[in-house]
């Protein structure tokens, strides 16, 4: 065994690897590409979620959009003022207030209220049971299918099925609206997250069907309309629809409305308050009068 | 010369099918196949690594190792050969195509320990192949690697809404259903000879 070997075999494969580092450190400055400091920096104050909400691929993709300017510095829906703040910091602008956002389902369709067409026992996933004859089990093609594919796409756990239909947990909803790609009926929408006033229906079946399959669906007969002070709610294609630019969050089309589809969280919360209220008072009367 | 290059071609794709009948690059094949577009955009890089890669490793071996006669270190300088050039392809992309290296996104680093690609080298200085059948053999054994791993995420994703039993949920049944594939795959063997 000669030594001139050893040394050939180190001297030719230790050359490679120098040459080749070498060649890959001159190739990194050449093809460096000059990445903008605010990017990184936008992106570490960002919420790094990556639920794309924005509309852009990640935080990463939002935080280059904001950096080149191409979106505002409140684009984040899930971060809100606090990161708009941070962000604007970086970038030297003040961030305008941004009315947050929150979804709602457009579905009241609950086990009592709906009715059934058949019993489903396929696979739980709503996009698989839309594709059915019917567009599902419900009695109302429009409805609220319950299986929770919104659900499982809200990485914020503000969405639950109650009573076989989606509900929404606005205090946790930061409106990314996953859940609005998510659900095959297209149930979901956004609405301001001060205005308490919601229309549950989507169906835009004739009143006399929607009747037959839902007893609070919309059924299109304009009271709302007549009743609004601030022509902000119209019925289009048998569905009442609110136009939240208009609307001053009365009650009064929630209050009206001979179906209950339309609903107010305030006024529905006070009712509630008095029927416990009154129910709690039945129950310390004595019960002198039941002999 | 032209019915020889075709038949190698056909043969990497087909016949000698890196990860049905060779079982290299198992690795990605289970872990980029849950879905179908992830897996083409593994595949698409992949064929544009191998055949980079065997070009680099055809010269590597041809003009440096033989004529040191160091061809017993083979292995270590192919190695070299292709985390560099994976490393390199990298850096051109990102700055000569910035969509392109979006669309190959992590795929393209992760190719550097996909030993299929050390595996196609390896073979065509086996089998003592020229530079253009190197090339093409590469080319055939990456598009061989792509069909089997878009054909395999196919059959995953119609898997996963199948009642399977508890025990054979997420890898056990991907595995079976690889196994079936490479079966199947037996069907051309002995199909060309070269």
């Amino acid at each position: 065994m000669e030594i001139i070997n050893v040394v050939t075999a180190v001297a030719s494969i230790g050359g490679m690897g120098v040459v080749f580092g070498g060649f890959l450190g001159y190739a990194s400055k050449i093809f460096a590409v000059e990445v903008d400091p605010k990017v990184s920096k936008i992106q570490s104050v960002l919420p790094g979620a990556n639920c794309g909400g924005c509309g852009y691929p990640g935080c990463a993709g939002c935080a280059t959009a904001i950096a080149e300017g191409k979106a505002p510095v409140n684009a984040c829906p899930v971060g809100g003022a606090k990161v708009a703040a941070l962000v604007g910091e970086i970038m030297g602008v003040s961030a305008e207030e941004s009315e947050p956002q929150v979804a709602f389902v457009k579905c009241n369709g609950t086990c009592n209220n709906a009715k059934m067409k058949y019993e489903y026992k396929g696979i739980s996933d709503c996009a698989f049971e839309a594709q059915l004859s019917g567009g599902g089990a419900k009695g109302c093609a429009y409805g609220c299918l319950g299986l929770g594919n919104c659900v499982k796409v809200c990485a914020f756990g503000a969405l639950s099925i109650k009573d076989g239909v989606a509900v929404v947990d606005e205090e946790k909803c930061v409106a990314c609206g996953k859940c609005l790609e998510a659900c095959p009926k297209g149930l979901i929408q956004f609405k301001p997250k001060n205005k308490k006033t919601a229309v549950r229906c989507s169906s835009k079946d004739f009143g006399k069907e929607v009747i037959a399959n839902c007893s609070t669906g919309c059924i299109g007969c304009g009271i709302c309309e007549k009743n609004c002070k601030f022509d902000a709610i119209h019925v289009e294609n048998n569905l009442a629809v609110i136009d939240y630019t208009k609307c001053k969050d009365c009650g009064l089309c929630a209050m009206k409305c001979p179906k209950h589809a339309i609903k107010n969280e305030r006024i529905e919360a006070m009712a509630a308050k008095k029927a416990a209220e009154a129910a709690a008072a039945k129950a310390a009367a004595p019960a002198g009068d039941s002999k | 010369m032209f019915v020889r290059l075709i038949l190698i071609l056909l043969a990497g794709i087909f016949v000698n099918n890196y990860i049905l009948s060779q079982f290299l690059g198992i690795c990605p094949f289970l872990g980029v196949s849950k879905r179908v577009e992830t897996a083409a955009g593994m595949g698409i890089a992949v064929i544009f690594v191998i055949t980079l890669a065997c070009a680099a490793t055809y010269l590597v071996y041809n003009l440096i190792l033989v004529p040191l006669g160091l061809e017993y270190l083979y292995t270590i300088a192919f190695i070299l050969v292709i985390a560099a050039l994976v490393q390199f392809v990298e850096m051109f992309i990102k700055k000569s195509s910035p969509a392109l290296y979006q669309a190959l996104g992590v795929y393209l680093p992760l190719i550097t320990t996909n030993c299929a690609v050390l595996g196609v080298a390896v073979s065509n200085m086996q089998v003592g192949y020229n530079f253009i059948e190197s090339l093409v053999s590469g080319i055939g054994a990456a598009g061989g690697f792509t069909l089997a791993i878009v054909l395999f995420a196919g059959i995953r994703e119609r898997i996963e809404f199948n009642d399977i039993p508890k025990a054979f949920e997420g890898f056990p049944i991907a595995l079976i259903g690889a196994g079936l594939m490479s079966v199947s795959f037996l069907g051309f063997s002995g199909l060309i000879k070269l």
